[in-house]
């Protein structure tokens, strides 16, 4: 679903050159559940815009079902966004002058369902939520919880084959956010790939694989069954330090 | 372009962000009414000045004797021009003289009928002098070419005179005494563009006559038959130079022969108002830039504002072409409806003026017999200029928020969701 090969990114930082990601390897399966994680500034959120083709990269390839992205028009990339890919942020994102429904309903005025129709469907993905009695208030008159709750309906309503988080419990406390991921992976039991980033080892600990990213570059890959020895090893490092 | 969803996103963004639509839309609405108020008060006031003037005939010219101030062929100066009938016949043939009239100022202006009296201007006239001052007839007629054939004693009184004397009675065949001398009235007049009509009218050769004035004229009033200030002016050095040879004097000697030419005035205040109307679209100008900074601005703000909605639209799938068209439609939505409510606004206002106006005319018009007292009339402004305006305006807006619209749309999404 996910390939990457080779993959470079730096930003201008005036006239100095910030090298960010030096030389991605990663394959990612359909339906996986993947957690990137790594201290700030190792270039996890940079990895995952490229993924999400929010940003593009310097250098390498990246095939996502099995299509080269690179060099793409807006256009292109924004046709792509909306039929394949789901987003998910660490603030949300909410338009803040449309209520909920109208929220979850955006992706599919881009896909040019009619009105009504489109905001039906978001109804019934906020009561999937179960945020249907909120379907009318605004972002600012609703919490963390139900804000990211709006927002991951919004990024199903498109019918995705991939979901992209960027540190979706980031700003919620330990019960939301254990919340939220209890939904994450009910999403990835129906079949849909999430890649999510985080910094939290103990939602980490909640994916099939976790992706470590050190200084620009994938330092470890741990599948499903490594995960609880990692968590020791994780420790005894913390320990140490 | 026309898709009933879009619109409908687009009314719903503009309702739940009424501040920015009002901002926008009120600085629009404002530009076209003041623009509005402005070219309509320099119409109105244009419109009424030059019915002043129209009143009146416009190509008059009138000319008065003196004593010279410029020695001429050996003779000194201060040597007093004595015009006479003979100088009526020169004037009356030069070309380009249409109409022709003499005056003889006679002393004393008591007039009186039965026990009624009261002191006013007799002029003595030949019958040209009702189209070269505009006099119009309320009843009987003007001097005409037997009176002063025949010298009658005929009067034309004006209207306030008979107003005073006659107090509503039949006037006409009725004998006034003038400085005790009986004269038939024969017509009541009004003076054109005056609100007084204390003056009364007798032929010249009356006035010479019975007055001791032997063939004497002391001034004479002509119509000038020219299209432009050039001719006009030409005409004018004519007459001058048949009456200087005639009187030897010389020929520019204001003093000599006094001249007063009112076709030089309309265009010298013609050129004043156009010299306001230029004034007023210089200053409409700068109105209609204000207008279009103001809404640039405003532009400007709202995409700067709406960078990290852009954002979050692209990141669900919204293709540039749909960001910009969103942002566009909005903008020209609200600077269309803005300018018609403005140019609703000010042509209200202007129409409503004019009613008031109107009414102030028609009521110093019934006072004084149709010709009523206003230097403001018909503010209005042409449509299409207060259209161009609007439409100049909206398509300001456009460019104005097309540019930063194009820019946020093609900066990559994450970029646009970077901003707080």
């Amino acid at each position: 679903m996910i390939s990457l090969s080779n993959v470079h990114k730096s930003y201008a930082m005036g006239s100095s050159k910030l090298h960010v990601l030096k030389g991605i390897d990663l394959h990612i399966a359909h339906g996986e559940f993947v957690s990137i994680m790594g201290s700030s500034g190792s270039g996890k959120s940079t990895l995952l815009n490229i993924l999400g083709i929010l940003d593009n990269y310097d250098e390498g390839t990246y095939h996502l079902n099995g299509k080269l992205i690179k060099n793409m028009s807006e256009k292109q990339a924004a046709q792509l966004r909306n039929e394949m890919l789901g987003f998910v942020f660490q603030s949300f994102n909410l338009i803040s002058f449309k209520n909920a429904m109208e929220n979850v309903a955006l992706p599919l005025y881009y896909q040019g369902v009619n009105r009504k129709k489109r905001n039906k469907i978001a109804l019934e993905y906020l009561d999937k939520m179960g945020l249907l009695p909120w379907a009318n208030h605004l972002p600012s008159e609703m919490s963390g919880g139900q804000k990211q709750r709006v927002a991951i309906a919004r990024s199903l309503i498109s019918k995705p084959k991939i979901i992209f988080a960027d540190e979706p419990t980031g700003a919620l406390d330990s019960a939301t956010s254990f919340e939220v991921m209890d939904i994450l992976q009910d999403i990835n039991k129906e079949g849909i790939t999430l890649i999510i980033v985080t910094h939290e080892h103990d939602i980490a600990a909640m994916t099939q694989k976790i992706i470590r990213l050190h200084d620009g570059k994938i330092a470890e890959i741990l599948e499903n069954g490594e995960l609880k020895d990692w968590k020791h090893q994780y420790k005894r490092e913390l320990e140490i330090a | 372009m026309f898709d009933i969803d879009k619109w409908q996103e687009i009314l719903s963004t503009i309702k739940k962000n009424k501040m920015r639509t009002f901002l926008t839309g009120f600085s629009v609405a404002w530009g076209i009414f003041m623009l509005m108020i402005l070219l309509g008060s320099g119409n109105g006031l244009s419109n009424g000045v030059s019915e002043n003037f129209t009143r009146d005939a416009i190509n008059g010219m009138w000319l008065w004797s003196g004593k010279t101030s410029i020695p001429y062929q050996g003779m000194k100066e201060g040597r007093e021009i004595k015009l006479t009938n003979d100088d009526y016949d020169i004037i009356k043939d030069i070309p380009g003289i249409d109409k022709t009239s003499g005056r003889y100022f006679i002393r004393g202006n008591m007039f009186s009928y039965g026990s009624e009296y009261g002191s006013y201007t007799a002029i003595t006239c030949h019958p040209d002098l009702q189209e070269v001052e505009s006099i119009d007839i309320v009843e009987g007629r003007f001097v005409n070419e037997i009176d002063i054939r025949e010298a009658r004693k005929s009067v034309v009184l004006g209207k306030d005179i008979y107003d005073a004397l006659f107090k509503g009675k039949n006037a006409i065949g009725e004998y006034v005494r003038v400085n005790n001398i009986p004269f038939k009235v024969v017509g009541i007049c009004k003076e054109g563009g005056g609100t007084r009509h204390r003056n009364a009218y007798i032929p010249v050769t009356t006035g010479q006559r019975v007055f001791n004035g032997s063939n004497r004229l002391h001034n004479f009033a002509v119509t000038v038959d020219a299209k432009t200030i050039e001719e006009s002016q030409a005409i004018e050095t004519a007459v001058r130079e048949q009456v200087a040879q005639k009187h030897k004097f010389d020929a520019t000697d204001e003093s000599a022969l006094g001249s007063y030419n009112k076709l030089e005035d309309v265009m010298q205040t013609m050129k004043i108002f156009q010299a306001i109307e230029i004034f007023i679209w210089i200053i409409g100008t700068g109105t209609l830039i204000a207008g279009v900074v103001g809404v640039s601005n405003i532009m400007l703000i709202v995409v700067k504002e709406r960078t990290k909605e852009i954002g979050i639209r692209k990141a669900i799938g919204a293709s540039p072409a749909s960001v910009i068209g969103l942002i566009l439609l909005e903008s020209i939505l609200i600077t269309t409806v803005a300018g018609y409510i403005g140019l609703v606004l000010g042509t209200g206002l202007m129409e409503g003026i004019n009613f008031f106006v109107e009414q102030q005319y028609a009521a110093s018009a019934a006072t004084n017999g149709g010709n009523g007292e206003t230097i403001f009339r018909n503010p209005t402004v042409d449509l299409n200029v207060a259209v161009m305006a609007t439409v100049l305006l909206v398509i300001a807006g456009t460019i104005a928020g097309y540019i930063p619209a194009k820019r946020a749309a093609s900066i990559k999404p994450i970029e646009a969701l970077r901003d707080e």
